[in-house]
């Protein structure tokens, strides 16, 4: 009899999961057209009310953990921007004050949800900025896509990122693009062999390597790896490598890697011309790299020699704000993607979500520090040029040449 | 009368967790609680559940992995396996949903508990500390060798997992595993534990088959840690090897010891708090994770017994009168013997 | 062959850092008895105050190298201060702890590992970004036999096998090295013997926390780049180290150190793309048929 009755509450258990199921994702469901029709509803009355409507804009960074150097410079690239606008937006005639809402990310995965749904939520900011890694954008992109807020990720590269949905941007370029502009640039210059060394634990090195193989002619001789950020030693790839005495190194990895990797290369006797991706644009890499930084060429979306009013102004204003450092490709790309927020907001034609989205899909021709930008509507990612810069002796970036694949 | 509550008191976990899922669906329909509480929630529940199977195997059995997160990613990765890759781009919505992530998670326990077999041997011949870094290098061993399989990823991750666990769902797999790991360690296994944890060697004196024990421990717990890990990939409909990494371990040893360790209550609350409390602090910007250190090592400064000290809830115990005058857990001096 | 020998420098270097480092975490594991995970980080304050300590005496540094005395000076300025921060953390956070259980004291020292990184990473004027390490030792390459060796790497080597022996010694010759091993053996019993067991500790804490500011130089010297989380992995790896030369056993972190470094790198050599799950499975390995580690004995416990 007993164990009947517990059969019975068993199943009743599993029939309630089962409803429990449904029953949850109904609930979401009108909640979520709830808080659309009153989204809805608030915009509708907002454009002729007299007091203007804070507009809060939602950052999403790792402010700490091993990424926590980018987190940094990407607020410290916001800042500019928000002390460019003086704490104001005009939209239409009105002024609206404006509000930059930082969260911290950590690096990882589950934070970043969980800073999303935060901004969403609890902030209710009209889009989000950031996050600067991939696999954050990948884990984070399905809740600004169900909540219909827009995303304009900075730095991340992988494909997949804005094939989440129509709500998901980007504003720094893709990896087969990245790859293909380093081999574009690696045939102009002749090296007819290449040696890879890359990081086999991040997707950024992964996603740049493939597509620096597929797009190159030469022919690759060795191509050696490590795990992590943690491994501090590469002597013995570097070693490996030397032996194949090939006439240039790639190196696709992150930048607190970078330094040590460039320096350990010279001392290994690899004396070839090194080329890396965009994450080199930071001037912690020459500072660790010290000497050994001399003719190191990356592939950048930016040149901060750049004549260009938009390019120049940025700088100005950065080390205006922060005379000691000088900006990365961190706070380049947080700068563009809040300036494309920013006048999405400004273009507008409703101010709530779905219109800011519509305008950051229609931008066309913004003037940005790495030149003018136009969104590939169908892809969601910018269509913009590649640079090669090279670092000189001293550290200091040089504009090589352009590169349009 | 009588019956009926010592059936309330078996099923216990379910109930709790049903009157909390309540609570919660109210306040969710009356806005007091956002998608964001909700979101935080779910993780404070996969938590939950990968503490309780780590208090079976630390706090329990006393061995001691620090490894955890390795199961999970196994687990994780099962589970995403069959939803994603081999019931390929057909996401079933309904009734067809709950048999495929059931399946899912099934596979993904079992991968875990297999695995967990296999870690369970060698702690036959190794003890505390020889143990614990075996299970760290397993878990290191794991997030390595997931990098390097193409199909599922490799170092990219696997994207486009479905999202099919909800709070409910969540919910449901909390209050099985209170369930099961309670009537666990009060059944004649779960004495075996504790035996083995208070004195091995007097355990097998006792004619406890200690090696069938320490092994069933670990398979259990890695199991339950295989589901729990099959749940975060599809809360999170993203997984990538590094997220399972000794950081993520030491989270776990953090939630059971803060919590208490021997105690299922210590567990539930160790692990809710500590999930919330970062998030609780967001207002603090870079300070935030300075303040929980000091926070936590107040805790265990002032509470080193852990928030619950080895005391454990009404509901989370079955009486056993006749046989325990005391409870079983808590008892200061094999605390103090065993850590 | 010479390339073996080249793998075998770089082993070593690698090696004499996990044992430098080993060395301080198996004193503190042999005399009280905890894991301290926060043991990285003291690596992470040695190289860090060294950077700021160096900085300090720049004007003296007009060629870009420093004078040997003012090297000696920084060097034992970033020891004294590093060893009384490990003095500092005991006293507020491990002491109150000490007769409790050892689990206890882990998680106390995963909140202070926790504090040691996000502090100076808060802190405007340190903050997250890599720094670049000061040259300390003099720079030059030596041929042997084929393989390079570096000044530095030879200072490495040379130094973590010394420390090993001074410390070796100084524990088994010394007055308060015989304190030690009484309060390793039983705290209690050497508290009545009229032995001041939190001096004792202290100066355990005090002498890990110096070798822990040594090896951040070196790995800082070898390895040019500071940041606030360099120490948290090292800590781990120095603690397998430990483990596996036998917990507790001075000769054992030294010996385990040098064989985790050089199966990392030979296993690197060998397969670069499974060379970390491998250095991992040599570990496993060798735990399996040494259950002690290697220089470990088993205990047999009674009951």
């Amino acid at each position: 009899m007993k164990k009947l009755l517990a059969a019975l509450l068993a199943s009743a258990m599993v029939l309630s999961l089962a409803a429990c199921g449904s029953s949850s994702s109904t609930t979401s469901t009108t909640a979520a057209a709830a808080a659309a029709t009153e989204a809805a509803q608030e915009a509708a009355p907002e454009a002729s009310a007299e007091p203007a409507e804070t507009i809060k804009i939602g950052f999403a960074f790792p402010m700490s953990g091993t990424a926590a150097m980018a987190g940094k410079y990407s607020t410290h690239g916001a800042d500019v921007l928000k002390e460019a606008l003086g704490g104001v937006i005009e939209v239409n005639g009105v002024e609206h004050p404006v509000e930059f809402i930082y969260a911290d990310t950590e690096g990882s995965e589950e934070k970043t949800t969980n800073v999303y749904q935060k901004l969403i939520e609890e902030e209710e900011v009209i889009a989000i900025v950031g996050p600067d890694a991939s696999k954050c954008a990948l884990a984070a992109g399905p809740i600004a896509q169900n909540a219909g807020c827009p995303n304009v990720a900075t730095f991340a590269t992988n494909t997949a990122v804005t094939e989440t949905g129509n709500y998901i941007f980007r504003a720094c370029f893709i990896d087969p693009f990245q790859g293909s502009v380093a081999a574009a640039y690696c045939e102009e210059q002749g090296y007819k062999t290449a040696c890879i060394m890359f990081n086999n634990a991040d997707a950024y090195a992964v996603g740049l390597k493939d597509a620096f193989i597929e797009n190159f002619d030469g022919e690759v001789l060795g191509i050696e790896e490590y795990s992590g950020s943690d491994v501090k030693d590469y002597n013995v790839q570097l070693t490996k490598l030397a032996v194949q005495n090939p006439d240039m190194l790639l190196l696709p990895n992150l930048n607190v890697e970078l330094g040590l990797q460039i320096q350990q290369a010279r001392s290994a006797g690899l004396t070839c011309p090194i080329v890396c991706g965009d994450s080199a644009d930071t001037p912690d890499v020459a500072n660790v790299a010290g000497d050994a930084i001399d003719g190191v060429a990356y592939v950048s979306a930016f040149s901060a020699e750049s004549t260009a009013p938009a390019a120049k102004e940025f700088v100005d204003a950065y080390v205006a704000l922060y005379p000691d450092e000088l900006p990365n490709s961190n706070a380049e790309l947080t700068y563009e993607a809040t300036k494309m927020v920013v006048s999405a907001i400004q273009n507008a034609k409703t101010l709530d979500r779905d219109g800011v989205r519509d305008a950051i899909e229609a931008i066309d021709g913004l003037e940005l520090p790495s030149g003018s930008m136009t969104m590939d509507a169908t892809t969601r990612n910018p269509i913009k040029g590649g640079v090669i810069m090279q670092y000189d002796s001293e550290g200091v970036t040089h504009f090589v040449s352009s590169v349009n694949p | 009368m009588k019956k009926i509550v010592l059936l309330l008191q078996k099923l216990s976990p379910f109930i709790g967790c049903l009157i909390f899922y309540i609570v919660v669906t109210v306040l969710r329909s009356h806005k007091i609680i956002n998608g964001y509480y909700m979101q935080v929630l779910m993780f404070a529940g996969v938590n939950v559940m990968m503490t309780v199977s780590l208090n079976l195997v630390n706090g329990f059995t006393g061995q001691f992995c620090i490894g955890h997160a390795g199961f999970m990613s196994l687990g994780a990765y099962g589970s995403a396996v069959v939803t994603t890759l081999i019931f390929k781009g057909s996401h079933f919505t309904g009734v067809a949903q709950l048999p495929v992530f059931l399946l899912s998670l099934l596979c993904g326990g079992t991968v875990a508990a297999l695995v967990g077999c296999l870690i369970g041997i060698p702690s036959l011949r190794l003890k505390g500390d020889y143990l614990a870094i075996v299970t760290l290098a397993f878990g290191e061993i794991v997030r390595a060798l997931l990098r390097l399989i193409q199909p599922i990823g490799g170092a990219r991750g696997m994207i486009g997992i479905p999202n099919y666990s909800s709070f409910g769902r969540i919910l449901f797999f909390v209050a099985l595993t209170l369930w099961l790991v309670r009537n666990l360690i009060y059944s004649p296994f779960g004495r075996a534990f504790i035996a083995i944890r208070d004195n091995e060697i007097a355990a097998d004196a006792m004619g406890i088959n200690t090696t069938k024990y320490k092994i069933l421990s670990f398979c259990i717990a890695a199991f339950i840690a295989g589901v729990a890990g099959g749940l975060y990939a599809h809360v999170l409909c993203f997984i990538q090897p590094d997220s399972f990494g000794f950081t993520k371990s030491s989270d776990f040893l953090v939630y059971l010891y803060a919590g208490g360790s021997g105690s299922l209550t210590g567990s539930v609350i160790g692990a809710v708090l500590l999930t919330i409390l970062p998030e609780m602090l967001r207002f603090l910007a870079d300070w935030r994770l300075v303040l929980y250190a000091l926070i936590l090592v107040a805790v265990m400064l002032y509470r080193s017994e852990g928030l619950c000290g080895g005391k454990e809830v009404p509901f989370l115990k079955v009486k056993r009168a006749s046989l325990y005058k005391e409870p079983i857990f808590g008892a200061k001096k094999n605390a103090a013997k065993n850590g | 062959m010479a390339s073996i020998l080249q793998f075998l420098v770089y082993g070593l270097q690698l090696g004499s850092v996990y044992a430098l480092l080993a060395l301080g975490y198996t004193m503190v594991y042999g005399i009280v008895g905890m894991i301290n995970t926060a043991h990285g980080d003291f690596l992470m304050i040695g190289a860090l105050s060294t950077f700021f300590i160096a900085k300090a005496f720049e004007s003296i540094n007009a060629d870009g190298t420093y004078p040997m005395l003012i090297v000696g000076l920084i060097i034992l300025i970033s020891m004294m201060f590093t060893g009384g921060i490990a003095v500092t953390v005991e006293a507020i956070a491990y002491r109150p702890l000490r007769y409790k259980p050892r689990m206890i004291a882990l998680i106390t020292a995963v909140g202070v590992s926790m504090f040691l990184e996000n502090f100076p990473r808060a802190l405007p004027f340190i903050g997250p970004n890599p720094r670049p390490f000061p040259t300390l030792f003099i720079n030059r390459t030596f041929n042997v036999l084929g393989a390079s060796i570096t000044s530095t790497q030879l200072i490495m080597i040379v130094l973590s096998a010394v420390t090993m022996i001074a410390l070796d010694r100084f524990v088994a010759k010394t007055k308060i090295g015989g304190q030690m091993r009484a309060v390793s053996m039983d705290k209690d019993a050497a508290n009545l013997m009229g032995i001041n067991v939190n001096k004792v500790i202290s100066i355990t804490f005090f002498i890990g926390g110096a070798l822990a500011a040594v090896s951040g130089i070196c790995y800082a010297s070898a390895y040019p780049q500071v940041e606030v989380y360099m120490g948290s992995w090292l800590g781990n790896m120095s603690f397998v180290a430990a483990v596996l030369g036998g917990i507790g056993d001075i000769r054992g972190a030294m010996l385990g150190g040098f064989i985790l470094g050089i199966a990392q790198i030979f296993a690197t050599a060998i397969n670069s793309t499974f060379g970390y799950a491998v250095g991992f499975i040599i570990l496993i390995i060798i735990l399996l048929v040494k259950p002690a580690g290697i220089m470990g004995t088993l205990t047999i416990e009674k009951v």
